[in-house]
């Protein structure tokens, strides 16, 4: 045993640092799809989203040599992917959660396409930024190596359950998702506030989307995100619609994802099918233990799912 | 929910491809040039298994009177059967090459009882005279004789005498991998370990990252892997500063520094050797298999921080094995667990069949098939 074996430390310590690297599209999609349907609507189609995003990130990383430049292309995408699920959703007699299943095959596919080039070469990553210098441990270090864009998102997460209860603004987007009636009572245009959130939350899975193709893993291809935009959509009801919560959710899934690998590190072989399904089921006993009979699902917006 | 994109667009392109073949089938089936199909599980330029092969078709591509149709991202489900009749009945495809381990049972046996005129040779599947038809085969390269190499250079390198292996599943062509690849090491580094952590899947981007990640807190300093594409191993090792050796294709270009060697496949001698015996009215081997020796695999151009000491070993262990004098496995060998794998005094050949239904993982491995 040299210096450097933590042994079984290193489970929770790996988990934590998989929280910290895994966790930052879940939190930046949950975030958006949290807004969206705060407002009333439902966007499914942010795993698209997260996949555009992630590719033009990463083409116009290439291209121009700037990831941040990237972050800031992939947010424009997610923006314009937003605002065309907005409009389409406006359309008379248009199902909010067609249209989103339809721009999720849309996103994915036009990114595959649009990827192809992308695949091989090696554009500049986001980098890190050192926080475990304080610590000896190279695990510690290693572990506290933190992108800008997961405190952003942590920043974020406060910032929009702040803005939601307190202001005039986020009192407006709550009225949109809970009542039209009292939201046109007021004078608000339910159409463009709808527009407005579903707009911003796809943005901020574009920005997902950057990360997950410009830091962790840090390349682009097909696999990259094998679901987890749709995992996203599914936390926000998980954490009942509040912005906070959402970041809980996403911190827990990243750590709940690097158990598998962790504890295969330290020696605990035997089951690791399992330890990899550990996410969902631990997803699943915690909605049961949260559920009860006598109500329906709490914070849920009133015209979420409205047939019109 | 991915295969439910792939057969998506996947029938689109079918459909398209069917109306080209229609469009041109005059012009085309007055010379008859051999139609040769390549189906590859994910997209052809993801820097490992299926780049390898795609870079070995391009090759047929050039030849006089051949013409190939691939396509890329094909699950191994009945996707791959609707692809391959395609192939058959659309483009005239006389000959198949469906890449992937899960394509051959049963998907391409089925196809092949449905299509006797057809040859169907599949990568790494091992097939058996006894119970599957003629016109289908297997061929393969003994791609773990490079990872003993390359597990020597790894042994010969490493501070910790930990090492690292990024795996999908524990089939028997993977544990091959690990096995060699520790026993090399370990032929070199008695005291040197092998840590393995599986994915659970060919291509799995974050659990990779995680996996390669958990590996270098644990203290490993050499990792490799067996994945599709080994980008992300590769990516994530060099970013942490250690050393890394490649799998399928040459990474050397993605690791600069940390780069030390690679296991590479040399498809083309395999593809150009049956295209030529289909064109001169033959049938292809049912049962081809080849290393270092026959050239269908090979090791990369060392990297910066292997030492001459280990380009020497590597040197003579390489000698010994084109000149048929080392054996990989010979025994006594024992498994991770303390049982006797291989009596003492028995040595395997490369070609010994038993060796291709492995299924445990070697002394100085940590890790389990389960």
């Amino acid at each position: 045993m040299d210096g450097s074996d933590i042994g079984f430390w290193g489970v929770p310590l790996a988990m934590l640092a998989g929280a910290i690297r895994v966790s930052t599209p879940f939190i930046f999609v949950s975030l958006g799809e949290c807004l969206t349907e705060r407002s009333g609507r439902i966007n499914l189609g942010l795993e698209g989203t997260l996949m555009m995003g992630a590719m033009s990130a990463y083409g116009t990383a290439l291209l121009s040599g700037s990831p941040w430049l990237g972050v800031l292309v992939a947010a424009g995408v997610g923006l314009m992917l937003g605002t065309l699920h907005a409009v389409l959703c406006q359309l008379p007699k248009v199902n909010d959660i067609a249209t989103g299943i339809g721009l999720m095959l849309f996103g994915t596919g036009l990114a595959f396409f649009l990827g192809k080039p992308y695949i091989q070469p090696k554009a500049p990553n986001l980098g890190a930024l050192d926080l475990g210098g304080w610590s000896s441990i190279p695990q510690v270090q290693q572990a506290l190596q933190v992108n800008p864009l997961f405190i952003f998102g942590i920043l974020l997460a406060f910032a929009l359950a702040w803005a939601l209860k307190n202001t005039r603004w986020g009192l407006i987007v709550r009225l949109a998702g809970e009542s039209v009636d009292a939201a046109l009572a007021i004078g608000a245009s339910v159409a463009r506030v709808r527009l407005l959130a579903t707009a911003v939350g796809g943005a901020f899975a574009g920005i997902g989307g950057a990360f997950l193709s410009l830091y962790y893993p840090g390349s682009w291809n097909e696999g990259l995100s094998s679901g987890q935009g749709l995992m996203a959509v599914a936390l926000v009801i998980f954490a009942r619609w509040d912005p906070i919560r959402c970041l809980w959710a996403s911190l827990l899934f990243g750590a709940a994802g690097a158990i598998s690998p962790a504890l295969q590190s330290v020696g605990v072989t035997q089951g690791y099918y399992l330890f990899s399904a550990a996410p969902y089921v631990l997803t699943l006993a915690l909605m049961i233990a949260t559920c009860s009979p006598a109500r329906s699902v709490r914070g849920a917006p009133g015209e979420l799912g409205a047939v019109k | 929910m991915i295969d439910k994109f792939n057969i998506g667009r996947r029938a689109l392109i079918g459909s398209a491809a069917g109306a080209a073949a229609f469009g041109l089938a005059g012009g085309a089936m007055a010379q008859k040039p051999l139609v040769v199909g390549f189906i590859y599980v994910g997209p052809r330029d993801d820097y490992g298994y299926n780049q390898a092969h795609a870079e070995a078709a391009a090759v047929l591509k050039k030849m006089a009177g051949v013409k190939v149709v691939e396509e890329e991202k094909v699950p191994e489900t009945v996707a791959v059967e609707k692809s391959m009749e395609s192939m058959i009945n659309l483009d005239g495809a006389t000959l198949l090459f469906p890449t992937s381990f899960g394509y051959f049972d049963p998907h391409m046996l089925r196809m092949a009882a449905k299509y006797p005129k057809v040859q169907f040779r599949h990568c790494g599947g091992l097939w058996n005279q006894a119970k599957n038809p003629m016109n289908t085969g297997s061929y393969f390269g003994y791609i773990d004789e490079a990872q003993y190499l390359a597990g020597i250079v790894a042994g010969m390198t490493t501070k910790s005498g930990k090492l690292g292996f990024v795996a999908a599943k524990p089939i028997p062509q993977v544990l091959r991998n690990i096995n060699a690849f520790t026993l090399g090491a370990r032929s070199v580094n008695p005291k040197a370990t092998t840590q393995v952590i599986f994915t659970g899947d060919w291509s799995l981007p974050v659990k990779e990252a995680e996996a390669t990640n958990s590996m270098i807190a644990q203290g490993v300093d050499v990792v490799t892997c067996h994945v599709d594409s080994p980008k992300v191993v590769i990516e994530t090792a060099e970013r942490a500063g250690i050393y890394t050796s490649g799998y399928h294709t040459n990474q050397a270009k993605l690791a600069p520094k940390g780069y030390l060697t690679g296991a590479e496949w040399n498809w083309e001698r395999i593809y150009v050797d049956f295209v030529e015996t289909m064109k001169k009215g033959g049938v292809p081997g049912n049962f081809v298999r080849g290393g270092l020796k026959e050239g269908y695999v090979r090791t990369s151009p060392f990297g910066p921080a292997v030492s001459d000491a280990a380009k020497a070993k590597v040197d003579e262990v390489k000698t010994g094995i084109l000149n048929g004098s080392f054996a990989i496995y010979k025994g006594p060998l024992k498994d991770n667990k303390g049982n006797t794998v291989i009596a003492g005094g028995t040595a395997y050949t490369q070609t010994e069949p038993v060796l291709e239904g492995m299924n445990y993982l070697v002394e100085g491995v940590i890790g389990a098939t389960s």
